[in-house]
């Protein structure tokens, strides 16, 4: 019996390879189901392809082959103008941070909410509690060259999961941050999961993976391996 | 303090181009205002000629020379004057004194007694009932017949050339002005890129965001305006005395050579609307083009 394609997934991927220019490929036949509200580990080698499988996901980049659907919707099919409202329901970690240096916190993480429209009482009221959440009330006006890098990573996560995301993508999140931080901010992206939004955190620390039971996705030389959830 | 400052989400205000391209517009906006004031200018002049000169007639009588010449003459022109007096559909005849013919002559020969006592041909202003159709060729004939060595002119050929050679000029002005737009828009083309390869990173963090690509072009855009808008009041302020000085130097030169150079109203308007034509002009070109970049990228 034919099977039909699961399409209610927040993120589905079949068969999808990637390869940059005429190199190899460096992800490969790469297929995936992640369902509304769960909480996934990206776990691989450096080098093995979870930046590019992140990107594939938050579509900064287009596959060289297989399918990609996002929250039930062929993402070939998506016109060009949809797109942005696509994004939007997506929310963003780069490992790199990608802060806007000449604005300050309160405008990074205001961002999204003014790229969405969303209306200025509300943006002044949300994100400076949000800041303060994660441990920056004190440095609401800063600019990010002026903070540290831990402190640029909360800055990122605010800005990230200020929109109420569907889909939380975080690349090592918890890289920069001292123990306390990092499980105050794993609490976040938890407490972010329990209202309904799908959370993948790609990570190397293992310590972290062990703490919390959920499911993994391990990514070794570009094949996607799904590991069972870890003991808690 | 204000705990949302206001700002942009580029930081384009530190661009070399915020530094070049309002001196470049305001250099753009000072040579569009003198082509548009030299448009307007021929315009005006153009027009004038022509409600000058249409509904008149110059009649010469040409001088005889000599002993008792000057008798000839007066008889030969009260003899013009009277047919043309009589003619119909001429509305008014005057014959020019001499003293006025000396003054016609004066800017060339100067206001020696020696040029009054020249023989010069003398004029007959003939205005002509603007309804009436006359026959100029026949009238010609006429006159030749009373007094031989009489030419009429109405003006035509002269004014004709001159016209064309008037409306050839304010072309070129237009040209000019469409050439001064295109180079601003390329230059504001060129800024407009160089500024997206500088915010190549802003543009993405943005476009991850989930922002569309208009959200990016107005910032552009408006960026470019207020640029555009600041060249233009830079140019303006240059032109406008520029202008003023050429036009009162053009008075100071003794009448007869030039005509009067003054601007209309409606000349001041347009050249006062130049920088907001230059802020209108940079905005626009900088939305179609980021728009058109970022169809490209994303």
């Amino acid at each position: 019996m034919e099977q039909t394609p699961v399409t209610t997934g927040v993120v589905q991927f079949e068969s999808v390879g990637l390869r940059y220019g005429t190199g190899p490929e460096v992800l490969q036949d790469i297929s995936f189901a992640l369902a509304p509200g769960s909480f996934h580990f990206l776990t691989g080698a450096s080098g093995a392809g979870k930046s590019s499988l992140l990107r594939l996901i938050y579509l900064a980049q287009r596959p060289s082959r297989g399918r990609r659907l996002l929250f039930g919707r062929d993402i070939a099919t998506v016109q060009r103008r949809d797109m942005p409202a696509m994004r939007r329901r997506i929310g963003v970690v780069f490992q790199d941070f990608r802060l806007l240096d000449h604005l300050s916190a309160v405008d990074n993480v205001a961002l999204p909410l003014r790229v969405a429209g969303v209306r200025e009482s509300e943006i002044q009221k949300h994100v400076p509690e949000l800041l303060s959440w994660v441990g920056l009330a004190d440095h609401l006006q800063a600019t990010p060259p002026s903070l540290s890098g831990g402190q640029q990573q909360r800055v990122a996560i605010a800005r990230a999961v200020i929109g109420r995301p569907d889909l939380l993508i975080a690349d090592e999140p918890t890289g920069n941050v001292d123990d306390q931080i990092g499980m105050r901010l794993m609490y976040l992206f938890e407490e972010l999961n329990r209202m309904g939004t799908t959370v993948v955190i790609a990570t190397h620390n293992a310590g972290l993976v062990a703490r919390f039971s959920y499911a993994r996705l391990h990514i070794e030389r570009g094949r996607l391996k799904r590991v069972a959830m870890e003991a808690a | 303090m204000k705990l949302f400052a206001s700002r942009s989400d580029l930081p384009l205000d530190r661009d070399a181009s915020s530094r070049y391209l309002p001196w470049l517009v305001a250099l753009m906006v000072f040579l569009a205002a003198v082509a548009v004031a030299s448009m307007f200018v021929l315009h005006g002049l153009i027009e004038r000629w022509d409600r000058d000169v249409v509904g008149t007639l110059t009649v010469q009588v040409a001088p005889i020379v000599g002993e008792g010449g000057a008798i000839g003459t007066r008889e030969r022109l009260d003899a013009v004057t009277r047919l043309l007096r009589d003619t119909p559909g001429v509305a008014a005849v005057r014959a020019l004194e001499q003293s006025e013919l000396v003054a016609l002559v004066e800017p060339w020969l100067g206001s020696s007694d020696m040029v009054a006592d020249l023989p010069l041909p003398r004029l007959i202003d003939v205005r002509l009932d603007p309804n009436a159709d006359i026959d100029l060729a026949q009238l010609s004939k006429r006159l030749a017949t009373v007094a031989p060595g009489v030419s009429l002119d109405d003006h035509r050929t002269w004014l004709s050339r001159l016209v064309n050679l008037s409306r050839t000029i304010e072309w070129l002005a237009a040209g000019i002005v469409a050439l001064i737009g295109s180079v601003t828009a390329l230059t504001v083309v060129y800024a407009v890129r160089t500024g997206m390869a500088v915010h190549d990173e802003v543009i993405q963090v943005l476009h991850l965001t989930g922002a569309h690509e208009d959200y990016v072009a107005r910032q552009f855009a408006d960026h470019a305006f207020a640029l555009g808008m600041r060249g233009g009041f830079i140019g303006i302020s240059l032109a406008v005395p520029t202008l003023v000085m050429v036009s009162w130097m053009a008075r100071q030169i003794e009448g007869g050579f030039l005509p009067a150079l003054s601007l209309s109203l409606t000349g001041w308007m347009a050249v006062t609307l130049l920088p907001a034509a230059a802020g209108l002009l940079a905005m626009v070109t900088a939305r179609i083009t980021v728009h058109r970049a970022i169809a490209r990228m994303w």
